[in-house]
């Protein structure tokens, strides 16, 4: 019988280069750092095969003045003065624009048809199958062409808008509405509205509480929405109506003035949310079908009404299920925004890699610039989701 | 998307054939021979100047002098391939050796000479930037468009000159900007702008992909100078020299009168400045890399500058162009070529 030294059976006693943490880190660090290398090498590479091949390379160009127009623009932007950097915001800008309210209406939409597909409703069920297997089947890019035509060959040339109430107009160059011009006294209802806003959140976990103690429930939408809304309008009134309207006035070609959503736009917004919302119905049909059936039926024997049931048992429970893909559904409605260049909605690719790109010529610089900004639209949107998804996870037991 | 990648594909490609460059690459036209076709940067698509009929063949000013520089390299005007590319793509398609010589109605301009690692070899088209309306609107000068909607094509000097005129003249204007010549139009077909706006030549072949091209008119005003040529790599003279050459052949054979139809007999010309075109006497081709009978190659499958203009853009064709600017110099015209000599 051999008995084993105890020493042997200590772990972490043995030689540095057999811990297997340290060596994981070292694995880490060796790999980062031939990373670092290659990226580095390419770099460099590039820079000087593209000075050998005398093509103008580094970021002076940002400074440069742009010399085009842009028609849809968040920032000010005109071809006298402003600079190829500030075009690259210009399109950032209208990308993330696009993006953001593809996202928030795709998940209404995308909600909606999901749980339409699980509708006893038979036709109801039909229809939103239907939608769900035309929508996803169809190339983005066919869409998108197809609402683009949609929305201008339909409506009527600039000379005979459709005018609808409240100065108003819709023709073949977007839906112009009167502009609204903020007098220096409207920041204080900007401040009474962010105040509602607080409040109606206190009031709100006041509430929760209350209910958690008294059972009593109050009407959070009513009080919440009475005071988002009154306070603002309260302070609007006091301070003198500090607000104007620039209104459209018919032009020789166009309507002048007033504030104009672009057809462009909202041909891609309603590709992007059409689209978006087919992958995001299923997603939901998934995460609610993931939900057992017990669930429902236990809901039920409380007394809990189909609505309710759905919204206070299935959702929070589906969600866990369905944040991951939502996640990257959103992902791809922010990349699939770069499609705007065919139907010529300024977005970052038409702006900064069409145009900026081809005027300067510094492919490498700016494609390298619209790969990094993608990438942390991407990162940061996954952040965001990852935080919400942890809260959620939270919520189950 | 697929746009976005096809320019970080371009990106990299740039990146890496670059560094195949500086290792001594054995020059253009070498690669030219050996590949046994030339790589041509096309239009996709403009009636006169690059477009495919209905066979599949290429036709066009800008066609025909590829087919020059084939013909003077292989005595076969067919063998090229064209590479259609969107006014976006057209330069980095170059830079990256995708095309070995890019003619697509390009404007010669001082940053592209000087700041793309590319050379203009000459002017094939002299043009100058319009517009073309609606005739409904009642519109005569484009000083009247003031608060207009403008389509065009981004990546483009018309992108450029559209903002230059509206700011010098003080007009209002709303740009809508395209990748593709095809949206442009489209765009501008159902309503969306009130004009549309390219080089001159380029109105005229756009006007006939209108639904009713009679409908519009091209409103008098040029509003800038687009001197159209071919462009090279800026690393090999040899080949610029060679593309730049076949252009100054044909001008110089429709000074000297050789044709299609005539070089043959040309060639028992008595007059030196024939000869020497023709290479009957000296041996000029070989200067640059090619036969002493060149000229004879290029203008027996091509023709000479001015029959190649009115085959395709002149009186032989549905633009029915007038010579204008793009006449001989001899005959009031900007078309000049230095002597073979
Ligand atoms: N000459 C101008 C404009 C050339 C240009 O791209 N014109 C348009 C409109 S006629 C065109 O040819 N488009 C065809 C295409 O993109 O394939 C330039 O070099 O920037």
């Amino acid at each position: 019988m051999t008995t084993i030294p105890t020493e042997t059976r200590q772990p972490g006693k043995a030689s540095l280069l057999y811990d297997p943490k340290i060596r994981g880190y070292a694995y880490q660090i060796l790999l980062l750092a031939v990373v670092g290398f290659l990226v580095w090498s390419a770099a460099s590479n590039a820079i000087e095969n593209l000075r050998a091949q005398k093509i103008a390379s580094g970021f002076g160009f940002w400074h440069n003045a742009a010399g085009f127009d842009v028609n849809q623009k968040l920032i000010p932007f005109s071809a006298s003065g402003s600079t190829y950097g500030q075009a690259f915001y210009v399109g950032l800008l209208n990308t993330l624009l696009v993006a953001s309210i593809g996202i928030v209406l795709s998940t209404f939409l995308g909600f909606f048809v999901g749980v339409a597909r699980l509708s006893s409703n038979w036709v109801l069920a039909k229809l939103a199958m239907i939608y769900v297997e035309v929508i996803r089947n169809l190339p983005l890019l066919l869409q998108l062409f197809f609402w683009y035509n949609a929305v201008l060959k339909p409506l009527p040339d600039a000379r005979n808008s459709i005018a609808l109430p409240g100065s108003i107009f819709l023709n073949n160059r977007g839906l112009i509405m009167p502009n609204p011009q903020f007098g220096p006294a409207f920041q204080a209802v900007v401040v009474a509205f962010f105040l509602a806003a607080f409040a109606a959140i206190a009031f709100y976990i006041w509430s929760k509480r209350q209910q958690e103690r008294t059972g009593k429930q109050y009407p959070n939408g009513l009080i919440t929405l009475g005071l988002i809304l009154g306070l603002p309008l309260i302070v609007y009134f006091l301070a003198g109506q500090p607000l104007s309207f620039d209104l459209p006035q018919q032009g020789r070609f166009n309507l002048t003035g007033g504030l104009q959503i672009y057809p462009e736009f909202v041909a891609l917004l309603i590709g992007l949310t059409t689209y978006t919302a087919g992958f995001i119905a299923e997603v939901v049909r998934a995460g609610i079908l993931a939900v057992s059936k017990g669930q429902t039926e236990a809901a039920n024997a409380l007394g809990l009404r189909a609505g309710p049931t759905l919204k206070l048992v299935v959702i929070p429970q589906a969600m866990r299920v369905i944040i991951p893909p939502l996640t990257s559904n959103y992902l791809n409605l922010t990349k699939n925004s770069s499609l705007a260049v065919a139907i010529g909605y300024p977005d970052l690719v038409q702006v900064f890699t069409g145009t900026v790109l081809n005027q300067t010529g510094q492919a490498v610089e700016v494609v390298a610039i619209t790969m990094a900004v993608y990438l942390t639209i991407s990162l940061v949107t996954s952040l965001f989701m990852n935080i919400y998804n942890k809260r959620m996870a939270l919520v189950e037991r | 998307m697929k746009k976005f990648f096809a320019a970080a594909i371009a990106g990299l490609g740039l990146a890496v054939t670059a560094s195949a460059a500086s290792a001594q690459a054995p020059s253009t036209l070498a690669q030219v021979k050996q590949r046994n076709i030339l790589n041509c940067g096309s239009n996709t698509g403009l009636a006169g100047f690059g477009v495919p009929d209905a066979q599949g063949n290429w036709q066009g000013l800008d066609v025909e002098y590829c087919r020059a520089i084939a013909a003077a390299i292989f005595n076969d005007p067919n063998k090229v391939k064209f590479i259609p590319l969107s006014a976006k793509d057209r330069f980095t398609a170059l830079q990256s050796g995708e095309v070995d010589v890019l003619v697509r109605n390009s404007t010669w301009t001082m940053t592209r000479d000087a700041s793309l690692g590319i050379v203009f070899t000459g002017v094939n088209y002299y043009d100058g930037q319009g517009f073309m309306v609606r005739k409904k609107l009642g519109v005569t000068s484009a000083k009247q468009l003031s608060g207009a909607s403008v389509c065009t094509q981004q990546g483009t000097t018309t992108e450029l000159n559209l903002a230059d005129y509206f700011r010098a003249n003080n007009l209002k204007y709303e740009v809508v900007a395209f990748a593709s010549s095809d949206e442009t139009i489209k765009a501008y077909d159902a309503g969306r702008c009130d004009a549309f706006t390219t080089d001159a030549s380029g109105l005229y072949a756009e006007r006939l992909k209108l639904t009713a091209p009679d409908d519009h008119i091209v409103l008098p005003e040029i509003i800038s100078k687009e001197p159209l040529g071919p462009s090279v790599r800026n690393n090999d003279s040899g080949w610029f020299n060679l593309v730049k050459w076949v252009h100054y052949a044909m001008i110089n054979a429709e000074e000297l009168g050789v044709t299609k139809a005539n070089v043959d007999e040309m060639l028992k010309s008595p007059n030196p400045e024939i000869k020497r075109l023709l290479g009957t006497e000296g041996k000029f081709g070989e200067t640059i890399g090619l036969t002493p009978d060149w000229v004879v190659r290029i203008v027996k499958h091509v023709g000479n500058y001015g029959e190649s203009f009115e085959k395709n853009v002149g009186q032989g064709s549905l633009l029915k162009i007038a010579r204008g600017q793009n006449g001989l110099w001899t005959k009031g015209g900007l078309q000049y070529a230095p002597p073979v000599r």
